[in-house]
């Protein structure tokens, strides 16, 4: 009954969505920041620790919402590894154009781990779903080194 | 004499509804979605189209036979909403662009030019955002209090907790909902309106789901201020009512000020209208107002008696259904509710149970649905909604039943 949404529930987002390995709070992180979609209620926090040189060495996220979601957030731990900010901010403009229009123009490697969600596109209200956990993570990015805590609305 | 209940037929019904024989992704719509906005007969789109196909003109200022014919059609719709309500008068009747303008109305209004400082509005736990947030501004705008009567396990109010808030006097205002658009809930409108009034308050209720399912009387409730939304009750979006007494119009301040809503103007000066024309600042929702008079037409054809045995069935339906599939709990279990059934899958997100369902062209709400603070008090983030109109049928209950199973198995 269901095939035609197994391009958006595929095995890894239910796989992902469902026991998400990367949903913990971090004991010791630099920045942290909520995402909200008042839309629907979704809520996602992050929660960042930089390297030395500056790049995002570890993230962790907690999530309440849907499959998309946690998924999402659980994927972009993963592509925001290691990254400078500035990078990690170029991925996220790069995936919210994959997940706004599944097209991916200069579709760098960095956007393979995400493509699992290319075809949210095809679900326009799910879109924000997706892109939650970035927000939050941007806003993160965003604060002053030492403040915490500022909520992002999609 | 024991009155017959008129025949429905629901087939009859569905037919007025070009809407309804869409298809959605290649399956028969089944739309279960009434309570955030419902469906338009052909009588409603007809009166709109052909108001302005004939007639269209401003109305109240022009001295024309297009201004005097539209100004007609439009204050006709007062008198179908004073009849539709049992108002005592048609000025009580007052245009407004939706239930959330018209509380905000009485929140402005009543709020801040009757009520005194340190007063209180007491609320339900169970109100719409557009019934708590109006009331947090003149919290903070103009010091009065902000009380909450509980709901119990049930989703009902909690009458005795409701009594208990009223007892030091101070409440002026009691705002609460007439049927909750989240349990599906009524509300005991007498005995909430002979307490308040007891207690020397006045009472308001939000009737934009009560009075799509059932008949209203304000006179018989008692009530002070009653409002509803016309798009939920079949109409078009844009034209509300708000209901109040006419001894509170005549006594409330203006909220909004510009043309309509005056007598006279100078630079000194100005002094207001009658009401109700005193708070419809503006040229209104003319053609909304029209097809919102088609819309009280068409309940009034099919009758309230009619309308409410074919949702107490469905509802039942649904209820008996939806709680024999594993894993489906059903949120509110109030004695007297109405056709608006929230509901959590064990396996699945309400926004991916929604998701999955509208690939089978079924649709429904999946959210806090607009009514966050109730939903962190029973301890969830959101639930699924099917709601019933007039035209759902017990056949669009089994298949959402149907494939709710489905979707559990998808996610096993
Ligand atoms: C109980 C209740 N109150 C108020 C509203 C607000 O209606 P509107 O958005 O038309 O102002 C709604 C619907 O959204 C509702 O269900």
């Amino acid at each position: 009954m269901f095939e035609d949404v197994r391009d958006l529930y595929n095995a890894t987002i239910i796989e992902r969505g469902r026991r998400p390995q990367h949903m913990h709070r971090l004991e010791a992180f630099d920045a942290t920041a909520q995402g909200d979609n008042p839309m629907c209620g979704d809520r996602v926090r992050v929660w960042v620790k930089f390297a030395t040189d500056g790049a995002i060495a570890e993230t962790g996220f907690d999530a309440r919402g849907c499959e998309i979601s946690k998924a999402s957030a659980d994927l972009m731990v993963e592509a925001v590894q290691g990254r400078q900010p500035a990078d990690a901010r170029a991925l996220f403009a790069a995936f919210r154009t994959l997940a706004q229009t599944g097209q991916c123009p200069a579709c760098a490697e960095a956007l393979a781990p995400l493509l699992p969600l290319a075809s949210v596109h095809e679900y326009p209200s799910r879109v924000k779903c997706a892109t939650l956990a970035w927000q939050a993570l941007v806003a993160a990015l965003d604060q002053p080194a030492g403040t915490t805590g500022e909520t992002s609305r999609e | 004499m024991n009155a017959i209940p008129p025949l429905f037929d629901v087939a009859r019904v569905r037919a007025q509804f070009p809407i309804l024989s869409q298809t959605v992704r290649g399956k028969q719509l089944v739309f279960l979605d009434s309570a955030a906005s419902a469906q338009k007969p052909r009588a409603v789109i007809d009166a709109m189209v052909g108001a302005m196909e004939t007639q269209y003109a401003n109305i109240h200022r022009g001295l024309h036979w297009m201004s005097e014919r539209t100004t007609d059609a439009y204050e006709a719709t007062r008198d179908a909403a004073a009849r539709l309500l049992n108002a005592r008068d048609r000025h009580e009747i007052v245009f407004v662009r939706n239930s959330t303008e018209a509380i905000n109305l009485v929140a402005h209004s009543y709020g801040r030019g009757i009520m005194k400082p340190g007063q209180a509005v007491l609320i339900s736990g169970m109100e719409h955002h557009s019934n708590i947030v109006p009331w947090q501004m003149l919290r903070d705008a103009h010091g009065t209090e902000l009380r909450v009567a509980p709901v119990n396990e049930a989703g009902e109010l909690d009458m005795a907790a409701f009594e208990a808030l009223l007892a030091d006097g101070r409440v002026g205002l009691v705002a609460i909902t007439h049927m909750s658009n989240v349990l599906g809930s009524y509300t005991p409108a007498e005995r909430i309106a002979k307490l308040a009034h007891a207690h020397g308050a006045k009472v308001l209720f939000d009737g934009s789901q009560a009075i799509v399912h059932r008949r209203v009387d304000v006179q018989a409730i008692d009530a002070d201020f009653y409002c509803f939304t016309g798009h939920k009750l079949y109409g078009p979006t844009g034209i509300g009512v708000l209901w109040a007494r006419r001894e509170l119009l005549d006594a409330m301040p203006p909220w909004m000020g510009g043309g309509d809503m005056i007598s006279s103007v100078t630079y000194e000066r100005s002094t207001w209208a009658e009401v109700p024309h005193k708070f419809e600042a503006g040229t209104p929702a003319i053609l909304e107002g029209i097809g919102l008079h088609a819309a009280i037409q068409f309940m009034e054809g099919i009758g309230y008696d009619a309308i409410a045995a074919h949702e107490a069935a469905l509802t039942e339906h649904a209820l008996a259904r939806l709680s024999a599939i594993e894993g489906v709990r059903v949120i509110g279990r109030a004695q007297d509710r109405g056709g608006v059934v929230s509901f959590t899958l064990d396996r699945a997100h309400a926004h991916d149970v929604a998701t999955l369902l509208d690939r089978q062209g079924i649709a429904v709400r999946a959210g806090h649905h607009c009514a966050e603070p109730l939903m962190r008090s029973l301890g969830l983030d959101s639930t699924a909604r099917a709601s019933f109109g007039i035209y759902t049928t017990p056949d669009e209950i089994d298949v959402l039943a149907d494939t709710l199973g489905r979707i559990r198995e998808f996610f096993a």
